[in-house]
């Protein structure tokens, strides 16, 4: 708590910049938010990240894994005629994977969904020949599709497997999601909302939006957000802690 | 032999340039005659219009680092800038992908035989997501 102190400060004053008048901090730094896509570059001042409450993901839900796909238009190619149906299936993006693991001690099942994880040291970006595979100042891992060369060097070095390759033409494509063949893609913490001035992701509004909740989202580190208090006060884990890759992304009940 | 040569290529390199010129100055009229988008009724591009037909590309491809790296989005230069000016309705009011034939982007892109790979990824239309 001592240290988060001088942080804080300056990341309102950071923000209060921006503004040009001021009420009260709370309130303009929200409508400061959600009124303007990004003019500054991001900054170490915050780290974005995930809490997943997997005591309220709903068995056999699918909320987060379908909003996904429709926020980042995963679902807008469809199968080349001359193209086997299975091998199709399988070769599907997927951002939000939907995993069970088991206690074979104690027979206890849970279901979690496991995007990227968001890593301070990515072991995608170690790989990545191009530079396309990085680590944005505020904790986003993402891949810069410009210069991409669809190795799949990181889907490999990936401990969580969160990475998809684009194996067709895409024919539909999103203003503020675009997406083609030949790249590797993943989980971007939904960046082109957070740079338009929203706070929070697709999957945790759909989450929210069925009444699970499962999913906390937010800056790490501000000490005043949701998932920062979330994380101070509840039990959580990273996926492979031994690792030590500190993950942005991190689970309860698990 | 030698002579022959240069004379040749300075002949055909003029008569190429000539050509080019009068080619984007064609594809400009067009556009602004036959078209309905938003940019037809402005004065101007967000630069003098001989800079962006010249920087457009340059301008881009910084642009697509800033924006992708740091975040920023609150530009002039984005692409999705230039599509929401640019893109043309049909008769029925539906909007004309940029790239297709005769339209803004693949007008002058046609013409100088330059790949446009910009549209393997990016939106042709501007779309509400």
């Amino acid at each position: 708590m001592k240290n988060t102190e001088p942080t804080d400060a300056g990341r309102r004053d950071f923000l209060g910049k921006a503004a040009a008048t001021m009420v009260a901090p709370g309130v303009v730094l929200h409508a400061v938010a959600e009124a303007e896509p990004r003019r500054e570059p991001v900054s170490g001042k915050v780290r974005w990240g995930m809490l997943i409450d997997t005591t309220k993901c709903a068995d056999g839900c699918r909320a987060c894994v379908d909003a996904c796909d429709r926020e980042n238009g995963l679902t807008l190619q469809s199968k080349p005629e001359d193209e086997d149906a299975r091998k199709w299936d399988q070769q599907r993006a997927i951002w939000i994977r939907q995993v069970k693991v088991r206690d074979n001690l104690t027979g206890r099942v849970t279901g979690l969904p496991v995007m990227c994880q968001h890593c301070e040291f990515p072991p995608c970006v170690d790989v990545c020949p191009t530079g396309a595979s990085f680590r944005r100042a505020d904790g986003i891992v993402m891949v810069d599709r410009h210069i991409c060369i669809g190795c799949r060097y990181c889907m490999m070095a990936c401990p969580y497997k969160a990475r998809s390759f684009i194996h067709e033409a895409v024919e539909e494509k999103l203003t503020l999601a675009p997406r083609g063949k030949g790249c590797v893609e993943s989980c971007n913490f939904c960046v082109h909302r957070l740079d338009n001035g929203k706070t929070t992701t697709a999957c945790q509004d759909a989450c929210a939006k069925d009444g699970h909740g499962a999913i906390v989202f937010g800056d790490l580190r501000d000490p005043g957000s949701p998932v920062a208090k979330a994380l101070a006060q509840h039990q959580s884990t990273q996926i492979r802690p031994e690792l030590k890759l500190n993950t942005g992304v991190r689970y309860h009940g698990l | 032999m030698f002579l022959m040569v240069t004379r040749r290529l300075l002949t055909g390199l003029l008569a190429g340039a000539l050509v080019a010129f009068a080619g984007t100055a064609g594809a400009d009229a067009n556009w602004k005659q036959t078209t309905n988008s938003k940019a037809t009724a402005l004065e101007q591009c967000v630069r003098p219009t001989g800079e962006i037909r010249r920087y457009h590309m340059d301008l881009l491809k910084h642009q697509r680092d800033v924006t992708v790296h740091e975040g920023v989005r609150k530009t002039p230069d984005a692409l999705a800038g230039c599509i929401d000016c640019h893109v043309n309705k049909d008769s029925q009011g539906k909007l004309i992908p940029v790239n297709a034939e005769g339209q803004f982007c693949s007008s002058c892109h046609a013409f100088t035989a330059v790949h446009l790979d910009c549209f393997q990824c990016h939106a042709t239309v501007p779309t509400a997501r």
